[in-house]
């Protein structure tokens, strides 16, 4: 039964919700975990990739919820040039392919072990506020309006977010700041456990499409075009496009939509009573669009600060401001790091793309991570990349 | 002028709710709502939409 006053109230309970609502309960705290579906991880609005390491360090791998381990990943420029990087590095990037629907829900499992109390169809309607603080939900569990007290409240409600907006936190993203997304689950895609991708303007303007694989001739097949240069019903139909175009007798038993936040970190992400935290906070990275890890990451820092000031009795803006900090020292560098290389990227003709791909497809860049690649790539076309210097520059 | 959505074609993403910068549209559970009193008409939605659900439409 649900309570009319809680410590902490979460909204949303993605990996970012699931995360913050295991720590604070943990730490000794009544917390409610609210979603707004009857179902957790349904419908998937994700590519499912997430590295390993990353994963482990929160929940005991699992194969109820690994669909595929990837061996290495294979980037391709607009001509088909190909760089290969192997498991061992690209691990970082990718390494699990995920069943999200069943990883979400053992994530809001874990946290109800924890203690939290778990509510689904049961969507937030708007904040209670007492002298400008945040006190407290109204939402509607199962089609009854239902207000909820709550010492401190977390905003884990995804792209779609309107509870920054509702503390006056402006979450708002331009065309420019947001990739637009389409994929499909495909049957009778031949693959071998390699996941690509796919650099090219005229399959995925500002963006990339994606091969990952799911095993059994399963993967998910997408692409993400930058906001500002879609228009509506673009993505899917480019998605269209490339699939009868590589995967002919594929048979498609998913369709999946989606907006990832690209736009880096925003100016501030709490307010009195208040914290937000993944796509809700825009904590998903710009270049990759990632946000599995980042969120279960700063769900955790959330939850002990959520923990720390609800035990100090003092949820102020300024209290709250120990999680602003923190998540930006655990992710901040690597955000701005993406933003800074995405947006160039996203400028780069065609033609720049092979240039690039070219320069470095003879060096030895199997071992590299990302940004690895993006170093020497700076090293090797200083002109093209100018804006990267900011990224190399010493401290000091 | 109002913002449409075909609900049968709306894949219910919620990037159109991200994008709007009047906070007029929530995606309750399956379906996206568009408060025509505080849409302006912009139709950032519609540009963002992946799957072509939304429309601007005359009176």
């Amino acid at each position: 039964m649900i309570k009319d006053r809680y410590d902490l109230v979460v909204v949303g309970a993605g990996p970012a919700g699931s995360s913050t609502a295991k720590t604070a309960a943990k730490a000794g705290f009544d917390v409610l975990l609210i979603e707004k579906r009857q179902e957790i991880g349904d419908p998937v609005r994700c590519a499912e990739g997430a590295g390993k390491k990353g994963i482990k360090r929160h929940v005991k791998p699992d194969p109820r919820w690994i669909s595929a381990e990837v061996k290495g990943s294979r980037i391709f420029a607009p001509d088909g040039t190909k760089l290969e990087i192997s498991e061992e590095r690209s691990g970082a990037e990718v390494g699990y392919v995920l069943e999200r629907k069943i990883f979400d829900r053992v994530l809001a499992e874990q946290a109800a072990d924890a203690g939290a109390e778990v509510m689904v169809k049961t969507p937030a309607t708007g904040l209670i506020t007492k002298n400008g603080q945040v006190v407290g939900i109204r939402g509607r569990s199962l089609g009854e309006a239902v207000e909820i007290k709550a010492g401190l409240v977390v905003g884990a409600d995804g792209v779609e977010s309107l509870v920054g907006r509702w503390a006056g936190i402006n979450t708002t993203l331009a065309p420019s700041e947001i990739e637009t997304c389409a994929q499909f689950l495909l049957k009778g895609v031949r693959n071998d456990d390699h996941s690509e991708f796919y650099l090219s303007n005229r399959l995925a303007p500002g963006g990339y499409a994606w091969v990952f694989p799911k095993g059994d001739g399963m993967a998910n097949v997408g692409i993400g075009v930058l906001g500002s240069r879609s228009e509506g019903g673009m993505p899917i139909e480019l998605l269209s496009r490339f699939v009868n175009d590589k995967f002919p007798s594929a048979k498609v038993v998913e369709v999946i939509v989606g907006g990832v936040p690209v736009c880096g970190p925003i100016e501030r992400t709490i307010a009195d009573g208040l914290m937000l935290v993944g796509d809700a906070a825009r904590q998903s990275d710009p270049l990759t669009g990632g946000g599995i890890l980042n969120a279960l990451d700063v769900g955790v820092i959330a939850g002990e600060v959520a923990a720390g000031s609800l035990e100090e009795g003092d949820v102020s803006r300024e209290a709250l401001g120990e999680y602003e900090k923190r998540w930006r020292e655990k992710i901040g560098v690597s955000l701005e790091r993406s933003l800074v290389v995405k947006e160039r990227l996203v400028q780069l003709s065609d033609e720049d793309l092979n240039t690039l791909a070219h320069s470095i497809k003879d060096r030895n860049i199997s071992k590299m991570g990302l940004f690895g690649m993006v170093s020497l790539l700076f090293k090797t076309n200083p002109k093209l990349l100018w804006s990267f210097r900011k990224l190399f520059k010493s401290k000091g | 002028m109002t913002v449409c959505v075909n609900r049968y074609r709306c894949g219910y993403c919620g990037a159109c709710v991200g994008v709007c910068p009047n906070a007029a549209i929530e995606l309750v559970e399956t379906w996206v709502s568009v408060n025509d009193k505080a849409c302006d008409d912009c139709s950032a939605c519609v540009s963002i939409c992946p799957i072509g659900a939304l429309e601007v439409r005359g009176e």
